[in-house]
C-alpha cells in the first residue's frame, strides 16, 4: 500500500540529524572514491549509492546495532549506513591486507561483522536468501534480531527472491526485504523487464506479507516505514517488503556520468537530480530551524579528516600475500 | 592370491548402507543442537530411502525439516543458518534437482569463506544421490561429481561402503567448509560393517579396498563395488588387482594413488559419470604427471558411454559399465588376450536393478 500510517515516534532533532550526517558521509566517501579512482589504485568495480543515500541511511536507522544486513553489489552506503568500518571499506578497495575482506573481496564483497553487515556479493539476488537464512537461524537459535535483506528491484526478478520471501512468510522470518528500485539494471530500463500495470510491491504482496512503497528519497519516510517494518519482524509476526523508490546518478559500474551513452535521458536524470535526498533533506531542516551550521560544518570537516586519513591509510598499506590462505577453514 | 583378513570369531555389527546413513544423521543430531536436515521429503512417510526415517519424530520439526520445492532458494537460506550458527545439511532425493543451487553451492558457498579474508565459517552439508537403472533415464541419474570436485573452496566425498557413508557423513557434518556428499541410489542396500556410536572417517585419504601388485584399479562410489568384483575374477586368472575406492574426491589423496602406480605400473580408473573433462581424466592425469616413469601400459577408464542416460531398458542394458569391463581393461592393460566370456551376464541378473529384491519405482 502506498503510504501507511506510520506508529514511527516523530522525527526528533537528533534523528534528523543522525540521518543528515550518515547521508552526508555516505556522498562524502563516494565522492572521495570517484576523485581516486581515475589514478588506478583502486582496481576493482566499484558500483557508487550517490543519489541513493536516503534508502540506506533511513533504513540502518531503525535498526539495532546487533541487527543483520546484507547487500548487493551497491552496497556501501548500506555498509557505512550500519556502522561499517571506513579505513576497512577503503583499504578494501585498495585491495590490501588491512581491508575488511583482506584484499579477496573488494568493493563487490564488504563485511563487517561487528557492525552487524554480514556481507555483501555481486551475483544479483544471492543474498536475499542468505539474508533470510540467517532470520532462520535466528529464530531457530532463540536471537531477537532483525534481518534486512537489501535488494535492487532486479533482483525481484530473480527466483530465488521469491523462493526466499515465499520461505520467510510460511515460517514468519523476523526479516525485512529492503528493495531499492532504482529503474535500470545496469543499462536495462525497468520497462523491458516488468510489465508495466504492476508495481514491485504488488509482485512481492502476493507472497502475503505486508508490502508497501515509499518515496526512497526521503529520509524521514524511510525510516517511519523501516521502523514499523522491523517492529513487525521484531514482534514476531513475520517479513516485511519494502519498496523504495530512488536513482543512482552516475554510471552503473565505475565513477562518471552516462547520460550520453543513450539509455536513458538527460531529461529524467535532471528530474531526479532536483530529488536529491540529500541537498532537500538539509533544505528542509535548514527551513524547520533544526540544522545548526556550525555543528555541520564541523562535522563536514571531521568527515573529510576521516576520509583523507582512510584513504592516506589505505595507499600505504601492505598487499596481500599467501594466494592459497582463506579458502578452507 | 590374496588371502582375506582374519575372519573376527564373532560377528560384525552389519547395516546397510542406507541405515549407515541414517544412524549418521541421528548420532549427529543427538551430539550437536545446530545440526539441522532439511530437504524435500525429509519427514516423509518414505524417509528418503530408509535414510531419515523417524528422525522428524524424535528430533522435533525444527530440526528435521521439509522444504518448499525450491532448491535454489532453499540453499541460499541455509547458508545464511550456518553463517549464523547451525549446521545444516540439504538434501536432494537426485543430484540433478541440486543444479537448480548451483549458485548458492559454487559461486557462494564454496567461496565464503575465501573471498571475507577468512571472517566467517561455511559449514553446511550438500547431500544428493545419484540415480542409476529402472529408467532413471536422462534428469534422475546424472553422476556430476567432476563439476564439484573442479571447485576449490568445496569438499566432496562419495563413499562406497556403509562404515564410511556413517563416518564421512560425521566428518562432512563437522567440518567448517561446504562439503558435497554423493551417495549412489545402488549402494543403500548394501550391507557392511558399521561400529555403533560416533566415529569419524577422516575426508581426503582414499581406502585401499584391496591389496596387490599388478595393476592398481581406481574405483569411485558405486564402481568400487564393481571394481571389487572384477578383482576377484582376475585373481582367477592370476592377476592380483589393487582397488582404490577414492572416498574423496576434493581434497585427492594423491600419494596413495601415485604409490600404488609406482609399484603396479598400470592403471584402470572406474568412474560412474562421463569421460571427457570427468573425474577418471583427473586421476588418468595424475598418473601421468607423477608417476609417469613407472607407466608400464597406457592408463585406462571405465566411465559411462557419452550420451544422455537411456529409459529404455533395452538401451540401458548396453549403457553402464560392468565388473567385466573393468576386467576386460586389465586384460588390455598388461597385454593378454581377451577373454569374450568377461562380458557375459549371467541369465538371472536384470541390469537395470540393484538387487533382486528391487521392484521399484525410484
Amino acid at each position: 500500500m502506498l503510504s501507511p500510517t506510520t506508529t514511527a515516534p516523530l522525527p526528533t532533532e537528533a534523528l534528523d540529524l543522525h540521518l543528515l550526517e550518515t547521508m552526508r558521509r555516505i556522498r562524502m566517501v563516494e565522492e572521495a572514491i570517484a576523485d581516486h579512482y581515475p589514478a588506478q589504485q583502486m582496481r576493482c568495480p566499484v558500483h557508487l549509492s550517490i543519489g541513493q543515500e536516503a534508502s540506506a541511511a533511513g533504513t540502518a536507522a531503525a535498526l539495532r546495532p546487533d541487527d543483520q544486513v546484507m547487500s548487493g553489489h551497491r552496497s556501501h552506503a548500506h555498509y557505512l549506513a550500519k556502522g561499517g568500518n571506513l579505513a576497512a571499506m577503503i583499504a578494501e578497495i585498495y585491495g590490501r591486507e588491512t581491508g575488511c575482506c583482506r584484499g579477496r573481496g573488494g568493493s563487490m564483497h564488504l563485511v563487517d561483522l561487528a557492525a552487524g553487515f554480514v556481507g555483501a556479493v555481486p551475483i544479483v539476488g544471492s543474498t536475499i536468501p542468505i539474508a533470510t537464512g540467517l532470520a532462520f537461524a535466528n529464530r531457530q537459535l532463540g536471537r531477537e534480531r532483525v534481518t534486512a535483506a537489501y535488494l535492487g528491484e532486479a533482483a525481484t526478478e530473480e527466483g530465488v527472491f521469491h523462493e526466499s520471501v515465499n520461505f520467510a512468510v510460511l515460517h514468519k522470518l523476523p526479516v525485512v526485504f529492503v528493495c531499492e528500485n532504482n529503474l535500470y539494471s545496469v543499462y536495462s530500463p525497468l520497462r523491458v523487464r516488468q510489465p508495466a500495470h504492476r508495481a514491485v510491491w504488488q509482485v512481492a504482496a502476493g507472497h502475503g506479507l505486508p508490502s508497501h512503497q515509499g518515496d526512497g528519497n526521503d529520509p524521514r519516510q524511510v525510516y517511519a516505514l523501516m521502523h514499523d517494518a522491523v517492529e513487525h519482524a521484531r514482534s514476531g509476526s513475520g517479513p516485511v517488503f519494502l519498496e523504495l523508490l530512488t536513482y543512482r546518478w552516475r554510471e552503473h559500474c565505475g565513477v562518471g556520468f552516462d547520460n550520453h551513452i543513450g539509455y536513458r535521458t538527460e531529461a529524467e536524470y535532471l528530474e531526479w537530480r532536483a530529488r536529491d535526498p540529500l541537498e532537500n533533506f538539509e533544505q528542509r531542516l535548514r527551513t524547520e530551524g533544526v540544522l545548526d551550521e556550525a555543528r555541520y560544518a564541523d562535522f563536514q570537516r571531521t568527515t573529510a579528516d576521516e576520509i583523507a586519513a582512510a584513504f592516506t591509510a589505505a595507499q600505504a598499506a601492505p598487499f596481500p600475500t599467501g594466494l592459497h590462505d582463506h579458502v578452507y577453514a | 592370491m590374496t588371502t582375506s583378513m582374519p575372519e573376527a570369531t564373532t560377528a560384525l555389527r552389519e547395516l546397510t548402507y542406507a541405515e549407515a546413513i541414517r544412524e549418521a544423521f541421528a548420532t549427529a543430531l543427538e551430539r550437536d543442537p545446530r545440526v539441522t536436515l532439511i530437504g524435500l521429503g525429509v519427514p516423509d512417510p518414505k524417509g528418503f530411502f530408509g535414510t531419515t526415517t523417524q528422525l522428524q519424530q524424535k528430533f522435533g520439526a525444527h530440526r528435521v525439516l521439509d522444504m518448499p520445492c525450491a532448491e535454489n532458494g532453499m540453499t541460499g537460506i541455509m547458508l545464511g543458518a550456518a553463517i549464523n550458527g547451525l549446521r545444516p545439511v540439504i538434501n536432494h532425493q537426485r543430484l540433478d534437482f541440486a543444479l537448480l543451487a548451483m549458485d548458492p553451492m559454487c559461486t557462494q558457498a564454496a567461496k565464503w569463506h575465501y573471498m571475507f579474508g577468512g571472517a566467517m565459517k561455511m559449514p553446511v552439508v550438500f547431500r544428493m544421490i545419484v540415480g542409476r537403472g529402472w529408467g532413471q533415464g536422462p534428469q534422475h541419474s546424472q553422476s556430476l561429481h567432476s563439476w564439484f570436485a573442479h571447485i576449490p573452496g568445496l569438499k566432496v566425498v562419495m563413499p562406497a561402503s556403509p562404515h564410511d557413508a556413517k563416518g564421512l557423513l560425521l566428518a562432512a557434518i563437522e567440518d567448517d567448509n561446504p562439503v558435497v556428499f554423493l551417495e549412489h541410489r545402488w549402494l543403500h542396500h548394501v550391507k557392511g560393517h558399521v561400529p555403533a556410536g560416533h566415529y569419524t572417517v577422516p575426508i581426503g585419504p582414499a581406502r585401499v579396498a584391496r591389496r596387490g601388485a599388478d595393476v592398481t584399479i581406481v574405483a569411485l562410489s558405486y564402481m568400487v563395488l564393481e571394481a571389487l568384483e572384477a578383482a576377484a575374477t582376475l585373481a582367477a586368472s592370476g592377476i592380483e588387482a589393487e582397488v582404490i575406492d577414492l572416498r574423496s574426491l576434493r581434497p585427492l589423496d594423491r600419494t596413495t594413488i601415485l604409490n600404488s602406480v609406482n609399484r603396479t605400473g598400470h592403471l584402470v580408473v572406474a568412474d560412474t559419470g562421463w569421460g571427457l573433462a570427468g573425474m577418471s581424466a583427473e586421476i588418468i592425469a595424475l598418473a601421468s604427471e607423477g608417476a609417469f616413469a613407472s607407466l608400464k601400459s597406457a592408463p585406462r577408464r571405465i566411465c559411462l558411454p557419452d550420451c544422455p542416460t537411456p529409459t529404455s531398458p533395452a538401451l540401458a542394458a548396453d549403457y553402464y559399465p560392468r565388473s567385466g569391463h573393468i576386467v576386460a581393461a586389465v586384460r588390455e592393460a598388461l597385454s593378454q588376450p581377451a577373454n569374450p566370456d568377461d562380458l557375459l551376464v549371467p541369465a538371472d541378473v536384470e541390469l537395470d536393478k540393484p538387487n533382486p529384491a528391487f521392484t521399484g519405482p525410484f
